[in-house]
């Protein structure tokens, strides 16, 4: 298997990689993620070789089977003279010749996930890179220490290093393999053109803005107008979600008070203490449920749908870049026509070359997120029904249980009604 | 025809003249109907008419616990709920509410068989007069005198205490019940109808998306769906409520009767009391002791002795009120241990029927949450499947 660097071999993709993305999602849902995958793993790496060789027999199945599995979890305190910070290890499970050893375990924090999300940006201007959890979060002005956000930021940061691993392109980084594999990253963090490429992209984006969009092919317009779309779209929904998780939260507030006023009823009756003491009991296990469902609720959907509002501005950034590659070709191609300036043929098609595959990796790449959008949201979105498919069939069982104790059969609901007699 | 097996139904409604006011439809119909089809009896009555009939009923009868009316003023209100008397929700549930009290009042065993209950279903226009003339008016001020005035009693019932008491906790209990209820409802109501803002997004969300597309449009119909399911859901729950609000409206009458019980041991009391000074009066009169300190005793030895006349005069006088006190006390024994008597068979009457319909309250509360849960198992289970075909 060898490095896969032109977009050629990546258009293979185009097939919605399903099942791997599923048990993706699937171990992020689950709250334990010191096992990477899943499904059983091989015990010695000499049986994932094994593995890796029969898959060499298919060539079209090759990019469908993984040969990198990450992970983030055991987040630690460290404490310096001049900071603190959280350290989370990640641990690198691999076939790949070119990994030294098919195990390995460093720890990182979230600086570096940063610096190497810079890198694949550099790297690959018009790939969609997977977000990283935010650096701060502004509203709820949440502890940076908090375990509710350590939590979260290690399962966002989990869900980065995932999809990486598993994208035909990124996976196979350099950048990647040093940020996996290196014990200090140090040395690595130094190389690179850094800050003056960022500058370049300012002053391009400020010509592009000047030119206008007017060369862009309409397949790019159409993209630019649905992440405009889907980047409303996407809010709401995550807002939505936040609101329902919090009018449920206010509601199991209620609910833990109306079940001890039944109680307190219940004390002052004799014959009909123990019926009261059952709604009571009932009304106590509900608020329990409900309680245990919003949180749920918040562990399957909110990351997801958060994923993809960031993402939202992923893409609005990488179609500026590529508009900006266009532009840089643009210009000095315009230069080369006038001949106003003395311009180089061999600069103006290295440019030429250079659009053409940004705008085919982004075409690609493109496919690809598409398709892990509708995996993952149809994912989550499955989840969060089921979860209150549950809640509501736990809540029924309570409530039935309570009128078999009063010795009524829950089948004859609709006989009953309580007028006076 | 007996008006205790009547079957009644009471229909809602009208606009009057000069003022508006709401009057409503009784109809009754004897239960034992010798031969053919009876013609019902119809006649309109309004609210104050209901609380005149209970006003008497509560005097002409003060041992019993006399079925409450619902509320006047909409309380323990929710806030998609008018607290407006001419609201037609609540002019509905008033409309159940007056057809519970005759309902109740028509299978007691004792206001049942009462004329001035009977005029009211049968005399649309002569009952008014019927009822002002029994008098009823000037037993009004006793009762009031009973329910505020402060007197001790110094012997009280031991099992009349303990009921009254029983009575003001069980209506703290059922007030805030009913008032943490309101907040459940309220807070419910959130949850359900912010998911009808997933059925707006999901449809915008459509709008892009080509594969995706159809499954969100219809998820988002159920949203829709669970997000409208509520209203009926929490009007559901309102009756049940109003189950629980007769019964706190019950307290109030069981005070009425402990402290209708409490002026009676009162006024026993005060006659023995004051049958007892007297004798004691007579005896130093006779005697010509001086037991107890009075003023006139003080004032006879000081300023001279009462003449033998005067001191038979007296002696007379006081035996005469003595004879009326002894009447008087027998009365009131009698009269105390009646009441006691009819009171408790009504309290156990009331303590079953009670016990009997709070259970049954309780059971179709439990009934409500699981037709909830099933409407939500329901959308749900649709709406899985929805996203399923994402």
């Amino acid at each position: 298997m060898a490095a896969q660097d032109t977009p050629s071999s990546a258009a293979d993709l185009s097939a919605p990689v399903l099942d791997l993305d599923e048990d993706d999602d699937l171990e992020v849902f689950s709250k334990k993620t010191s096992l990477s995958d899943g499904r059983p793993l091989p015990t010695s790496p000499s049986s994932m070789t094994n593995q890796y060789h029969l898959d060499q027999e298919e060539p079209d199945e090759n990019l469908k089977q993984r040969d990198l599995f990450i992970s983030v979890d055991n987040p630690e305190s460290h404490v310096t003279a001049i900071e603190t910070f959280i350290m989370y290890r990640v641990l690198t499970r691999t076939t790949r010749p070119d990994f030294d050893s098919s195990e390995v375990e460093v720890m990182r924090r979230y600086q570096e996930f940063s610096w190497l999300r810079s890198k694949l940006e550099e790297s690959h201007p018009t790939l969609i890179i997977p977000p990283l959890p935010e650096k701060f979060v502004v509203k709820g002005m949440v502890e940076r220490f908090s375990e509710d956000f350590i939590e979260t930021r290690k399962r966002a940061l989990h869900r980065f290093l995932q999809k990486i691993s598993v994208h035909p392109v990124l996976s196979h980084s350099p950048h990647l393999k040093a940020f996996l594999t290196a014990q200090d990253l140090t040395p690595h963090k130094k190389q690179g053109p850094g800050l003056f490429s960022r500058m370049g992209d300012t002053v391009r984006s400020m010509a592009q803005s000047v030119r206008g969009s007017r060369g862009r092919p309409q397949e790019f317009c159409t993209l630019q107008d649905y992440v405009d779309r889907f980047s409303t779209n996407i809010s709401s929904v995550d807002k939505v979600t936040q609101r329902i998780i919090r009018e449920q939260r206010e509601y199991v507030d209620e609910l833990h008070q109306y079940s001890p006023a039944y109680s307190q009823w219940a004390e002052l009756e004799e014959g009909l203490s123990e019926p009261l003491q059952g709604v009571s009991r009932s009304l106590e296990l509900c608020a329990q449920e409900t309680d245990a469902q919003a949180q749920d609720l918040s562990d399957v959907l909110v990351p997801v749908l958060h994923e993809y509002v960031l993402c939202a501005d992923t893409l609005r950034t990488v179609l500026r870049r590529r508009d900006n590659i266009q532009t840089d070709f643009e210009v000095k191609n315009e230069a080369l026509a006038t001949k106003k300036v003395d311009q180089d043929m061999e600069e103006v098609e290295a440019l030429s070359d250079r659009l053409e595959q940004a705008n085919q990796a982004l075409r690609t790449d493109w496919r690809h997120w598409r398709s892990n959008l509708r995996s993952d949201v149809r994912t989550a979105l499955v989840s969060a029904a089921d979860r209150n498919l549950q809640y509501y069939e736990k809540c029924l069982a309570v409530w039935e249980s309570f009128l078999l104790s009063q010795k009524v059969d829950p089948a004859q609901h609709h006989n009953h009604k309580s007028s006076s007699t | 025809m007996t008006v205790s097996e009547a079957e009644k139904r009471t229909g809602k409604n009208s606009v009057n003249m000069q003022e508006t006011y709401t009057v409503y439809l009784i109809e009754t119909r004897p239960a034992d109907s010798e031969g053919g089809t009876p013609v019902p009896d119809m006649l309109w009555r309004r609210y104050s008419e209901f609380e005149l009939l209970r006003t008497y009923l509560l005097v002409t009868y003060p041992f019993v616990i006399v079925p409450p009316l619902p509320e006047k003023r909409a309380e323990f209100v929710w806030h998609k709920l008018s607290a407006d008397n001419l609201d037609p929700d609540f002019v509905e549930r008033r409309r159940v509410g007056l057809e519970n009290f005759l309902l109740r009042v028509a299978s007691h065993p004792l206001l049942s068989n009462d004329k001035i209950f009977f005029l009211f279903l049968t005399d649309e226009k002569g009952w008014r007069d019927a009822v002002l003339e029994t008098g009823f008016q000037d037993k009004v001020d006793s009762r009031l005198k009973s329910l505020s005035a402060s007197f001790r009693v110094k012997n009280p019932d031991k099992r009349f205490t303990a009921l009254k008491q029983y009575s003001d906790e069980l209506n703290a209990v059922i007030s805030q019940l009913l008032r943490v209820r309101v907040r459940v409802a309220d807070r419910l109501y959130g949850v359900y109808k912010v998911h009808g803002n997933y059925g707006r997004v999901f449809s915008e969300w459509s709008a892009i998306e080509k594969e995706m597309g159809d499954g969100l449009q219809s998820a988002g119909h159920h949203m829709d769906t669970y997000a409208a399911s509520i209203d009926d859901i929490l009007e559901e729950e309102e009756h049940y409520a109003d189950q629980l609000k007769e019964y706190l409206h019950y307290t109030e009458a069981v005070r009425c009767v402990c402290r209708k019980h409490e002026l009676l041991q009162y006024e026993l009391e005060m006659a023995a009391q004051d049958l007892a000074y007297k004798k004691q009066q007579k005896e130093e009169l006779a005697t010509g002791t001086v037991r107890v300190f009075s003023l006139k005793g003080m004032t006879t030895k000081l300023f001279g002795q009462e003449s033998q006349e005067q001191r038979e005069q007296k002696l007379a006088a006081l035996e005469q009120s003595i004879q009326e006190g002894e009447e008087l006390l027998k009365e009131k024994n009698h009269e105390c241990q009646e009441f006691v008597q009819s009171a408790w068979k009504d309290i156990e009457r009331f303590k079953e029927q009670k016990e009997h319909d709070l259970r049954e309250a309780l059971i179709s509360y439990a009934i409500m949450q699981i037709s909830m849960c099933k409407k939500g198992i329901q959308v749900w289970t649709n709406a899985k499947e929805c996203f399923n075909k994402m």
